[in-house]
């Protein structure tokens, strides 16, 4: 299989004036043409600016990337110049954004939003694109007459699916999707997942799917990243993740999620909460809300073991196979 | 389905602030002044019953009459003529000094409120140093170091209404700029100048465009204020302020010699304020009902 990102080591900060935040910690990933990767983990574990990381948009200041390579086809995104990395972003990188009531610019008709992405990397005339821009609307199931409308005039999962054609206009290579079915509502979530899911298959491309939702990623993604405070806690493919769950915090993911043919009365969620991003423990980040922590976690952070074929995880004391 | 479609995006913003002004009745009278005003300045040749430079000096300081609606000068030219054509400077300048204030503060304030940083202290320490010295005090001193004359007029008035438009501009830039869709534009690769004009200046047009009729008023108050100090239009072309500077050692006598063109002067600010006023109001979507 071609691999079209490595992330290697890849370390953000976000500095303020006396505190240093540590967004991401030595965050390696590998994704293969063709396939998807959903990341999975709670708000604030960095997962968004990884995304930004592999976009070059890191806002600096505050953002740093303070180590690590992102190789994009043969190219570490971190050393092009500004002119190239424009050039790979839209064209090559896309994403899809999180809240589609804001990502869409007010005052510019939807058709001209969709054109313009076209028409910054395609050398194609004003007709072309707009062209281009109608058939991409079809495509995500909106008449090309509503062309002309403004955002205010779309519902939102109306707009989500602009920001898709927007984001799929110039067949990009990889689709960094960043909870791109958060701000919808479940029916819509599901028609969003499944329109981005036929044209990946369609275009053959790549995605990061970046999500909240673990039912979300069974459907859609091969490989599985869980991160936890800035690091890659567990990863594999879905099917090593979802059968043979091994990091305690993946269990405990998978505890809390209601059994829909289980009467329970409460759910089993994860005591405590993510340490602060800006202080975080010597040993494992994980430790504070572990219940098989040990000494040893608490001394020292443990290095990522693989597993199996492909299954890398981040803990001492990862649960084996039958145990659980 | 077709004219539902067309008639549904008639109404974007601009269409809906559009109906809103259309509901303002005092800003619609406003709107008529001013296209009212445009419309003598444009036509100020046919409309006029006499040449501006007439000099006829058997009807010298004469009252309101039949054949002079607003009476005549010191030298027997026409009041009303001359105020027709006054209103072409005035306009003029309005608009120009504005246009030239908007651009280069605009751009200015887009830039500073863009980049932030040294970029941002830099120009906005210099528009504070222009904003230190009173506005008038800056636009007499520039024109009386520049030759009085039309384009210098202009100048001296721009030059001191930049640093509003700057930091309105900057305001809006700033607010606009960390906004998600921005940061969507740079994900499909647009460049700085791209984000910039197509999609943040867009966006802040309403605070502009208010500032900007709002500003009109002042630049017209401004030149003919310059004129009447003898520094901006030299007589014999006919500019408000001039009218009253030459009518002013006759008030005591024939005052209707100065009553016209302050007249002039004071409907056209009123117009423009009370449209600058109305747009506001159309303009913000928040006051939508």
């Amino acid at each position: 299989m071609e691999k079209i990102l490595e992330i290697k080591n890849l370390k953000i900060e976000y500095k303020s004036n006396e505190r240093t935040v540590e967004a991401v910690n030595n965050l390696n990933l590998l994704l293969n043409k063709g396939e998807s990767l959903g990341i999975v983990g709670e708000t604030g574990a960095g997962k968004t600016t990884t995304a930004l990381g592999i976009m070059g948009l890191i806002p600096d200041p505050p953002g740093k990337i303070v180590n690590g390579e992102i190789i994009f086809e043969g190219h570490d995104i971190l050393k092009l110049s500004k002119n190239k990395l424009r050039a790979v972003r839209g064209k090559k990188i896309s994403m899809i954004f999180q809240d589609p009531m804001t990502s869409l610019n007010p005052v510019i008709t939807v058709g001209d939003q969709i054109a313009e992405s076209i028409r910054i990397h395609e050398k194609l005339s004003r007709a072309d694109a707009v062209l281009k821009a109608k058939e991409m609307l079809e495509l995500v199931g909106i008449p090309e007459e509503r062309y002309a409308e403004y955002p205010h005039q779309f519902s939102g999962g109306m707009k989500q699916r602009v920001i898709i054609a927007i984001a799929l206009s110039c067949n990009p290579e990889l689709i960094l999707a960043d909870e791109p079915t958060t701000a919808l509502d479940v029916t819509i979530q599901a028609q969003v997942l499944d329109l981005i899911l036929k044209l990946k298959r369609e275009k053959n491309t790549s995605m990061i799917l970046i999500t909240h939702d673990l039912g979300v990623v069974v459907e859609i993604c091969e490989k599985v990243a869980i991160m936890y405070a800035g690091e890659i806690v567990e990863y594999g493919t879905t099917e090593q993740i979802y059968e043979n769950t091994s990091h305690p915090y993946t269990r405990g993911l998978f505890d809390s999620i209601p059994d829909i043919d289980a009467k329970e009365d409460r759910l089993i969620p994860i005591q405590g909460l993510m340490p602060d991003p800006a202080d975080l423990p010597k040993g494992c980040s994980f430790e504070p809300r572990c219940r098989y922590s040990t000494e040893k976690c608490k001394e020292s952070n443990p290095d990522t073991q693989e597993i199996g074929n492909g299954h890398f995880v981040k803990c001492y004391n990862y649960i084996k196979r039958g145990e659980q | 389905m077709k004219p539902l479609i067309e008639r549904k995006n008639k109404n974007g913003f601009w269409g809906d602030a559009w109906c809103r002004l259309k509901k303002n009745k005092g800003a619609m009278f406003a709107l008529a002044i001013i296209l009212i005003m445009i419309f003598c300045a444009v036509f100020a040749d046919r409309l006029a019953p006499y040449p501006y430079d007439l000099q006829d000096y058997n009807h010298t300081f004469e009252t309101p009459n039949r054949q002079h609606l607003l009476g005549t000068d010191n030298f027997g030219r026409d009041i009303l003529s001359r105020i027709i054509h006054g209103s072409r400077i005035s306009l003029l300048v309005g608009f120009s000094s504005i246009i030239v204030a908007i651009i280069l503060g605009g751009l200015l304030g887009a830039v500073s409120g863009y980049y932030g940083g040294r970029v941002d202290n830099l120009f906005m320490r210099a528009m504070d140093i222009l904003m230190a010295i009173p506005g008038m005090l800056l636009a007499i001193s520039l024109a009386a170091v520049l030759k009085p004359g039309l384009l210098n007029l202009v100048i001296a008035i721009a030059v001191a209404d930049i640093p509003g438009y700057a930091r309105v501009v900057r305001a809006s830039v700033l607010s606009i700029k960390d906004q998600e869709f921005i940061e969507a534009a740079q994900c499909v690769g647009a460049s700085d100048s791209r984000i910039i004009f197509k999609h943040i200046i867009p966006n802040c047009l309403a605070p502009i465009i208010v500032q900007a009729t709002l500003g009109m008023a002042g630049a017209i108050l401004s030149a003919s204020s310059l004129s009447f100090l003898g520094l901006g239009i030299q007589p014999p072309t006919p500019e408000w302020g001039s009218m009253l500077s030459s009518a002013r050692q006759y008030i005591m006598s024939y005052s209707h010699m100065t009553t016209f063109p302050g007249i002039a002067i004071m409907i056209t600010i009123f117009g423009l304020n009370i449209l600058g006023d109305g747009l506001r109001d159309a303009l913000d979507p928040r006051l939508k009902n």
